[in-house]
């Protein structure tokens, strides 16, 4: 009973998130860039429920404006992620030549300093990819492409572990008699098998990739000031804590609320494919 | 030599190579110019020579391979003249920095210590405060102990500390005013008084970096306690007479270290992650602040230095905790 009550609200918290940051722009309809310099401050009220940043733009407008950004960019890095991993981890899972220099890559990968690197991507790359994309989709394009590149790792050694015991069951080898070519195998028979902890590992990619997007961000290295994201706004509201603490606060429980809801869904799916 | 030692060994050089490879191969394909932010009236001439003078005009593969001597055989043999008084290094060109012109080590030498004793106390703090807590855990099932256990497993990784400082930095230093919100690079340790003041204000730092240790490893040592509670030699060791608590800290608590040391290993990635973004809200003087700054600044040379030491370190940590667990377990030594 309990471990069914509790990542169900973890999945309720998630969708609500969701649906404040799907929805909550088109039904709050202040704008997330309009400024207004005489109210820069301004304390909370029914106009502006959680008062105006320091360019008298309205918070809760760019809090909602953020949640999509950062939302956007966790669930295009984690499918990217996901994507790498499974194909790293079923390709050494059924390939026994393949095995050892891939887990081996694998490992080294485990061991890379991956927030400097990606620093360093965000950095140089930001300049040429915001002038052949926009300045916009350039650093969501550098961010996600950087995030999904080195996020594959944990997914490829769960793949690998599960794809291998799938391997060896019966059916796999009657696939084989039955003349089952190996791409045929893995979209019919390994891949089903193991659908269960993809989606785990899957939730749990999604949950880092927020939390990195935001790190990047919180650092000044992530997107542009005027496309705001939930680390961006911690960035610029930690030095007012002291004033404004809502500024760093929100989007830092926004954040928080968010990796735990995509855990929880994470433990939900887990124990919907097999309860251990 | 053992086999196993050898493999690690091999681990460990080609997970460096491969490190300094990214980082070489990342500076040296990003289309920027180290000289764009020069002013553009500057001949043609002398900024070649300037070129010239980074070793910018060299191919790639040298001024990697250059690199790799410098920081491997170089820099080596000049701390072992430093501290053994030999004349290794002969002048030698070190590592230099282009924003200061010093030696990059030298930069490293004066930041280390404060990102080591930070991430180090946070390593021992969180990895201890893990097993307490999972220790609290498997004595008292259901109690306030395991609900903090469990609560904070369920945090795991959404504990980032970009957000936590920000909480703690309200509470006990805006709201309580028990705690400087800052890190005092200039203080000095010559007394009590002054080593009273280090002490509080290294508390806010490494209470960040270490709840987001303690939170990733609780998850992993408190499912192992709990593991091994379930165990047959349990059994035994209760039916022989022993007490709970003999049988929990010396039987259940010594085998579930292994996963714990493990999980510690492959989160070393992520303290060091924590420990730059820590570093810049309290504004501690150390690598991930340097690291940050020569960034911005388009100081290659360091930036890829400090992303090495960062590296090394990361292996050196899985490295002790192999050692560990092949001392704790010695059945992982020859599998």
């Amino acid at each position: 009973m309990r471990s069914a009550r509790r990542p169900a609200l973890g999945a309720m918290l998630l969708a609500l998130i969701l649906a404040a940051v799907l929805i909550g722009p088109a039904v709050w309809s202040a704008a997330p860039g309009a400024m207004d310099l005489g109210a820069r401050n301004a304390a909370p009220d029914w106009a502006h429920p959680l008062g105006r940043d320091q360019l008298g733009r309205d918070f809760l407008a760019r809090l909602l404006t953020g949640g999509r950004i950062s939302l956007a960019v966790a669930a295009a890095a984690a499918l990217m992620g996901t994507v790498i991993g499974a194909a790293v981890g079923a390709a050494a899972g059924m390939s026994r030549r393949l095995d050892a220099p891939l887990m081996w890559l694998t490992d080294i990968f485990l061991c890379v300093p991956l927030l400097p690197l990606l620093l360093i991507a965000a950095t140089l790359f930001r300049a040429p990819l915001a002038a052949a994309l926009g300045p916009q989709m350039g650093v969501f394009a550098l961010v996600t492409v950087a995030i999904g590149a080195s996020s594959w790792m944990g997914t490829a050694r769960i793949l690998r572990a599960e794809v291998r015991s799938v391997m060896q069951r019966d059916f796999i080898a009657a696939a084989r008699l039955a003349g089952r070519r190996p791409a045929g195998m893995i979209a019919h028979h390994v891949l089903p098998n193991v659908a269960a902890s993809l989606s785990v590992s899957a939730s749990l990619a999604a949950a880092s990739a927020i939390l990195t997007e935001s790190a990047l961000s919180f650092l000044g290295l992530g997107f542009p000031p005027d496309l705001p994201t939930w680390g961006r706004l911690i960035f610029e509201g930690t030095p007012q804590l002291g004033q404004y603490p809502g500024r760093a606060l929100w989007p830092g429980a926004l954040i928080t609320l968010s990796a735990v809801g995509i855990m929880a869904l994470g433990d939900t799916l887990r124990d919907l494919a097999g309860p251990k | 030599m053992r086999p196993p030692f050898l493999r690690r060994l091999l681990m460990v050089v080609s997970t460096l190579l491969v490190v300094s490879g990214l980082v070489f191969l990342l500076l040296d394909l990003a289309p920027g110019d180290p000289m764009s932010q020069l002013p553009p009236s500057i001949p043609e001439d002398v900024r070649a020579e300037m070129r010239s003078a980074l070793g910018l005009d060299q191919p790639a593969p040298e001024r990697y391979a250059r690199w790799l001597w410098q920081m491997l055989v170089v820099e080596p043999a000049i701390a072992a003249d430093a501290l053994l008084d030999t004349d290794l290094a002969a002048g030698a060109p070190r590592i230099l920095s282009w924003q200061t012109r010093a030696p990059v080590m030298s930069l490293i030498a004066q930041r280390l210590p404060q990102t080591l004793v930070v991430v180090g106390l946070a390593y021992l703090l969180g990895t201890f405060g893990a097993i307490a807590l999972s220790i609290g855990s498997a004595a008292r099932r259901g109690r306030t102990l395991d609900r903090a256990g469990t609560g904070l497993a369920a945090m795991g990784h959404a504990l980032p500390p970009f957000f936590t400082a920000a909480v703690l930095i309200y509470v006990f230093a805006i709201r309580l005013e028990w705690l400087p919100t800052t890190y005092d690079t200039t203080l000095a340790v010559t007394g009590w008084d002054s080593a009273a003041v280090q002490i509080r204000q290294m508390i806010l730092p490494v209470a960040v970096l270490s709840l987001q240790t303690l939170a990733q490893t609780v998850r992993y040592s408190r499912a192992a306690m709990l593991d091994a509670l379930a165990q047959d030699y349990i059994l035994t060791a209760r039916a022989k007479g022993l007490g709970a608590r003999r049988v929990l800290l010396g039987h259940a608590l010594r085998n579930s270290w292994v996963p714990v040391l493990t999980v510690a290993a492959l989160g070393a990635p992520q303290v060091f992650a924590g420990a730059i973004v820590t570093e810049q809200i309290f504004g501690v003087n150390g690598i991930g602040q340097l690291l940050i700054q020569s960034l911005q600044a388009g100081d290659l040379p360091t930036v890829q230095t400090v992303t090495m030491l960062i590296a090394v370190l990361i292996v050196l940590a899985n490295l002790g905790a192999d050692v560990l667990i092949a001392r704790i377990d010695p059945r992982t030594a020859h599998a």
